[in-house]
């Protein structure tokens, strides 16, 4: 909502108020304010002008040799490329030193030999934007009012010597989408109270609305109030300076005395009208009701709507001629021949106006004012102010009496509440007294008993309806920055981490610390990246109406957006790069209606682990890299013993011999492996590894209390041992055939050492390990480690067929 | 005095020999040549036997005399060269200390995740839970429990992301307050929660708005709570966010869930309240939306409004992010740049 200052100063009395200050104060008690613009400065050099005479110049098929009287000593000769510029005319003439809105400097000049010592301006010249400059004015030119004053300063006339203070109203402050709205919450802000000039209407007594029009709502509750006025004898014109001035500059197009006066009313008053040319109507009938199923109306801006029993229709003789608050038809709208106005001021049920709007993309100053509300109280006034003045405007007469269905009445809300109950909320201690006065500046009657007040809500204010509200009110009144600042003074209770809730931020300190780095990808992604590199069966989750086929499907896996991050860097000249992300993934599960929503955990690493320094020599990532990283994390959630790893050639985005499936407690939990290098190839990467972990889960173990296990005592004993077997016998057997067969001092078995090549068969492998051996009770002796030991080359044998070197 | 004269000999030249000495090897030697027990100093001595038992007392401190004189200076010259033999194995180890260290990799956090750990930690502080929720929605939680029934105009002010009907992409994290308001027992003590999520809108992404952002409420329900305290809240997670000096003001504004709803602006970081770009000139940045929760939000997770009551806000780790480093395109957070994340290694 754009507010004229000095329109507001009909109201109030703003003098000695600087409008930014004025600004300030609106937004700090209730209204945010967006924008204040100020009189136009730059532009004082812009004055009033007639043009005396205006010579087709005869090398040019457009331009014109002009002389304007622009009240200086002699007139002033300008070259003017306008079509519509013509003798007699007042105009609008920008002299030498001036600056235009759009950058242009004005200066003494010369074109094809004619001095041109100023411009002759069109509205958009001056700031105006193309869609409020009236439609006869936007191909040249504006001309003035005939009794404009030659020489003065334009601004008054077309209203740049006024601020406009824009307005961003909330949902629930639709009372202050109309100037005597605003009126009021300003007035409440300054302690005034506004004060609107009375509306009188003139009625021609011979002649009665019921000689016109009768109307009828077949559902009050779609229509509580539909009124309506006849004007005759109009003739529509332009509409006077006054009235262009105040619709263009907040942001309105001037079209003809009839629509112009609708919006000024609507702007005024909040009430949005619609006029009918009488003469179009059919039938002395108008009957609101739904539309019927396939009906059909051609709406103003000449579409033709299909339309349902959503809508709400206005009809004559049974045919729709308007779309209820949204759109008139194109058939009885009003135009330059119209001579008896039918004139509108109804109340519509908000969700269907919303619904129709909405469904047939119709949104308008109309249909969100009904959307919003609107004061009830002041519907006949606004129909009364608005057909006098465009009776006034067309030298026409107003017929006497209104057609009106009102299946409502206005009334005031009362609201008791006890002031005990305003001090508890706001912290503060108001008195009775002082909570009177705020709700007096606002205009809001009160009565109070010594605990208690009740107050009296005009219809005015129709978002105020319970205790919480004049509540708000008070707060705003007496200012939200006086109240004081304090601290619940609740118990307390110290507040923590979940447990899942600090393995995460564990998690995440120790990828950090492992060299990868986090990032935030979109949840949303195409429907093939949302399923790649998951696990999961079956199609994404998919938005029903998507904005892009980029963000259409809710991902499955964390990889693709990790491998786009990696894709990026790599494409800039990023040679390593090393990222994890922790985030949700979601699976569409047929049998819930929500789709399971998983956290997961995922990495990327592509290059180097060391880059080539002065000292070391490069180390590429690879397979083992990334499952060092998830073996320390295991150890970190203290789940390693209960992790194992299965190879895997099932998933078709993995490297078919480098992936593994995780597996905990039966389950497969996650995948690492490195990315297929036909994929890698495709995205311009080099040997790429992933993993990904549904962490749910594992995050959510309750961990065995950690119970310290003494250093050991006694010192143990170690066996090396190397034997060559098949290349295809996996370390996790041979780990498993040696603790089963290796005794109870066994402690640990570290792999140091893994060959293939000279002086072993092909297919075959040698490996060597190293065997520690401890008892925490006693020093162990050496025929029993050796005797242990024996068994376990035994087993390894047997088992493997394996060579003892 | 014949013996006499051999000994000073003798002492004069093994001074001489053992202050030559080069290395250890050469002083043992020296120190086996005069002091072992075959050495010139025994050998010597052997002839004491010739004396007279009135010389031999004399003969024999002096004996004694050179012994330990021989026996000091075998000691310093000794403590000498391996003095200097540590100096000079010292100077052969010198390296360039200029030299670059062996590098460390290490990851870091994204930004947003500091963000959003520092708000946790302020209130986990004060006695908060963290509660997180999920991201698809119904409708019911995301819109009606919060006060947006369907058709109320504010649900303009959010565009959502449906997947059918009655599920969507949560707009705010607010809907996971209604469940927990649902589940909370009041007879075990005031709730006291945040909840940080990411969030999602049908907005076209530019520099200022992204389909998805995150967004951390907070929600205190208790009997007695105020709007003061609320701005003593708020008062104080503008200080921890952005300095200790700044200062909040509150505006009213609308939200369908609180009344009275207030916009909440802090004293511009950068220019402290003089009026700078970063705040448009007018010495204010809106960082949150606040209010006291709307009692029909309490009836309608079953709560008596006229016991209990309090307060709600929300703010976007985003925008704080933005405001707080400068970053002027939102879609730097989800770009995932290295060059960009790096920079946020550094904690300020
Ligand atoms: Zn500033």
């Amino acid at each position: 909502m754009r507010v004229s200052v000095k329109w507001l100063s009909e109201y109030l009395d703003l003098s000695g108020i600087k409008p930014v200050d004025l600004a300030d104060q609106i937004t700090l008690t209730g209204i945010e304010v967006d924008d204040v613009s100020l009189p136009a400065v730059t532009l004082e050099k812009v004055v009033v002008g007639e043009v005396l005479t205006a010579e087709k110049m005869p090398d040019s098929d457009h331009l014109k040799a002009t002389m304007v009287e622009v009240g200086e000593e002699e007139p002033v000769s300008i070259v003017c490329g306008a079509p519509n510029v013509k003798v007699g005319q007042k105009v609008i003439v920008a002299l030498p030193g001036v600056k235009l809105p759009n950058g242009l400097k004005i200066k003494k000049s010369k074109l094809r030999g004619v001095k041109s010592n100023g411009m002759i301006c069109s509205l958009q010249e001056l700031g105006f934007s193309d869609s409020v400059v009236p439609k006869k004015a936007e191909e040249g030119i504006y001309i003035l009012p005939e009794d404009a004053k030659i020489g003065h300063s334009v601004l008054p006339y077309i209203g740049l010597d006024d601020a406009y203070i824009e307005l961003d109203i909330t949902p629930n402050r639709a009372d202050a989408l109309s100037m005597r709205g605003v009126g009021y919450e300003v007035g409440a802000i300054l302690s005034q109270k506004p004060s609107f000039p009375e509306v009188t209407v003139t009625e021609d007594k011979e002649d009665k609305v019921e000689n016109y029009i009768s109307v009828s709502v077949e559902d009050e509750k779609d229509a509580p109030v539909y009124k309506m006025r006849v004007i005759k004898n109009l003739k529509v014109n332009e509409s006077p300076m006054w009235l262009q001035r105040k619709l263009m500059n907040v942001g309105i197009r001037p079209i003809d005395t009839v629509v112009d006066v609708t919006n000024y009313i609507m702007l005024e008053y909040g009430q949005p009208l619609h006029a009918f040319d009488y003469d179009a109507l059919e039938s002395k009938r108008i009957d609101v009701r739904r539309a019927h199923k396939n009906e059909s109306l051609v709406t103003l801006d000449d579409q033709t709507r299909k339309l349902n029993q959503d809508n709400l229709v206005i009809t004559n003789g049974g045919v729709p001629v308007a779309l209820a608050g949204v759109m008139g038809g194109l058939n009885t709208h009003v135009t330059e021949d119209t001579q008896t106005v039918a004139l509108e001021a109804a109340l519509f049920e908000s969700s269907v106006i919303r619904k129709t709007a909405q469904s047939l993309n119709l949104r308008s100053e109309s249909s969100s004012r009904f959307e919003k509300g609107l004061n009830t109280a002041t519907i006949e006034e606004a129909l009364d102010h608005a057909a006098q003045l465009i009776a006034d405007l067309g030298s026409g007469q107003v017929v006497s009496g209104v057609a009106k269905v009102e299946a409502i009445q206005p009334k005031d809300k009362k609201v008791t509440l006890a002031i005990d109950k305003i001090n508890q909320a706001l912290g503060t201690e108001l008195v009775m007294d002082e909570v009177v006065q705020l709700m007096d500046r606002l205009g809001f009657e009160t009565e109070t008993s010594t605990l208690t007040l009740t107050v009296t809500v005009p219809p005015r204010r129709w978002d105020i309806a319970i205790e919480a509200d004049i509540i708000e009110e008070v707060a705003r009144m007496y200012g939200y920055n006086r109240l004081p600042s304090t601290l619940p003074k609740s118990e307390s209770i110290p507040g923590e981490l979940t447990p899942k809730q600090r393995r995460i931020r564990e998690t995440q300190r120790f990828m950090e610390g492992a060299g990868l780095s986090q990032t935030i990808s979109y949840a949303l992604t195409t429907n093939e990246k949302a399923k790649a590199f998951s696990r999961h069966e079956g199609e994404p989750v998919s938005l029903d109406w998507p904005m892009s086929e980029e963000h259409q499907a809710l991902r499955m896996s964390l990889l693709s957006g990790l491998l786009d991050n990696v894709q990026y860097n790599v494409a800039r000249q990023r040679k390593s790069v090393s990222f994890y992300e922790i985030g949700r993934v979601f699976h569409a599960d047929s049998n819930k209606k929500r789709p399971d929503e998983l956290t997961h955990l995922a990495g990327a690493m592509t290059g180097s682990r060391i880059e080539a320094n002065w000292q070391e020599n490069e180390q590429n990532v690879d397979f083992y890299t990334a499952k060092g990283i998830l073996e320390e994390w295991f150890i970190l959630m203290g789940i390693e013993e209960e992790i194992s790893y299965a190879p895997t050639s099932a998933y078709e985005a993995f490297h078919p011999g480098r992936t593994a499936e995780i597996i905990w407690k039966n389950n497969v939990v996650g995948l690492v492996g490195q990315l297929h290098p036909l994929l890698a190839e495709e995205r311009d990467l080099k040997e790429t590894y992933l993993f990904e972990i549904d962490v749910d889960a594992l995050l959510d173990v309750e961990k065995d209390t950690l119970i310290h296990v003494p250093t050991p005592k006694y010192p143990g004993t170690s066996r090396d041992i190397a034997f060559v077997v098949d290349e295809a016998v996996l370390n996790d057997s041979i780990l498993s055939v040696m603790k089963q067969n290796g005794g109870k001092a066994l402690k640990t078995i570290k792999l140091f050492d893994l060959y293939q090549g000279q002086n072993i068969e092909d297919n075959k492998k040698s490996m060597a390990y190293n065997l520690v051996y401890q008892n925490p009770e006693a020093t162990l002796k050496e025929e029993e480690v050796t005797k242990d030991f024996e068994m376990l080359k035994t087993a390894l044998v047997e088992t493997f067929h394996a060579e003892i070197r | 005095m014949e013996m006499e004269k051999k000994l000073a000999t003798l002492l004069e030249k093994a001074k001489q020999e053992i202050s030559e000495a080069k290395d250890l090897k050469e002083i043992e030697n020296l120190r086996i040549k005069y002091l072992g027990k075959k050495g010139e100093v025994t050998s010597l001595l052997k002839g004491m036997k010739d004396l007279s038992p009135k010389e031999r007392p004399v003969i024999g401190k002096k004996a004694n005399e050179v012994r330990d004189a021989l026996t000091v200076i075998l000691s310093e010259v000794k403590g000498k060269r391996e003095k200097e033999k540590l100096e000079k194995q010292l100077a052969e180890e010198t390296i360039d200390v200029t030299l670059p260290g062996k590098s460390i990799t290490t990851g870091q956090p994204h930004v947003m995740t500091q963000i959003i750990e520092e708000i946790e930690d302020l209130f986990l502080g004060m006695g908060y839970q963290i509660i997180e929720g999920t991201e698809v929605e119904t409708d019911y939680y995301n819109f009606e429990r919060v006060n947006l029934p369907q058709n109320h105009p504010a649900r303009d002010m959010q565009d959502t992301f449906y997947i059918t009907s009655e599920l969507l992409l949560r707009t705010h994290t607010s809907p996971v307050q209604a469940r927990i308001l649902e589940k909370h027992d009041f007879t075990k003590g005031p709730l006291k929660m945040i909840s940080p999520g990411k969030v999602y809108r049908r907005d076209t992404d530019d520099a200022t708005h992204s389909h998805q952002f995150h967004q951390i409420e907070g929600l205190v329900i208790d009997e007695n709570i105020t709007m003061a305290d609320l701005k003593g809240t708020l008062e104080l997670l503008a200080q921890k966010m952005f300095g200790k000096e700044r200062e909040i003001r509150l505006r009213p504004s609308y939200f369908p869930f609180t009344e009275p709803s207030v916009e909440v602006d802090v004293s511009c970081f950068k220019c402290a309240g003089k009026g700078c770009r970063v705040c448009k000139q007018t010495g204010w940045i809106e960082i949150l939306g606040a209010g006291m929760t709307h009692p029909h939000v309490l009836e309608m997770s079953g709560i008596d409004s006229n016991k209990y009551g309090g307060f709600a806000f929300g703010m976007g780790p985003d925008r704080i992010a933005m405001l707080k480093y400068g970053v002027n395109d939102i879609r730097n957070f989800y770009l995932n740049d290295q060059r960009f994340l790096e920079q946020f290694k550094r904690k300020g």
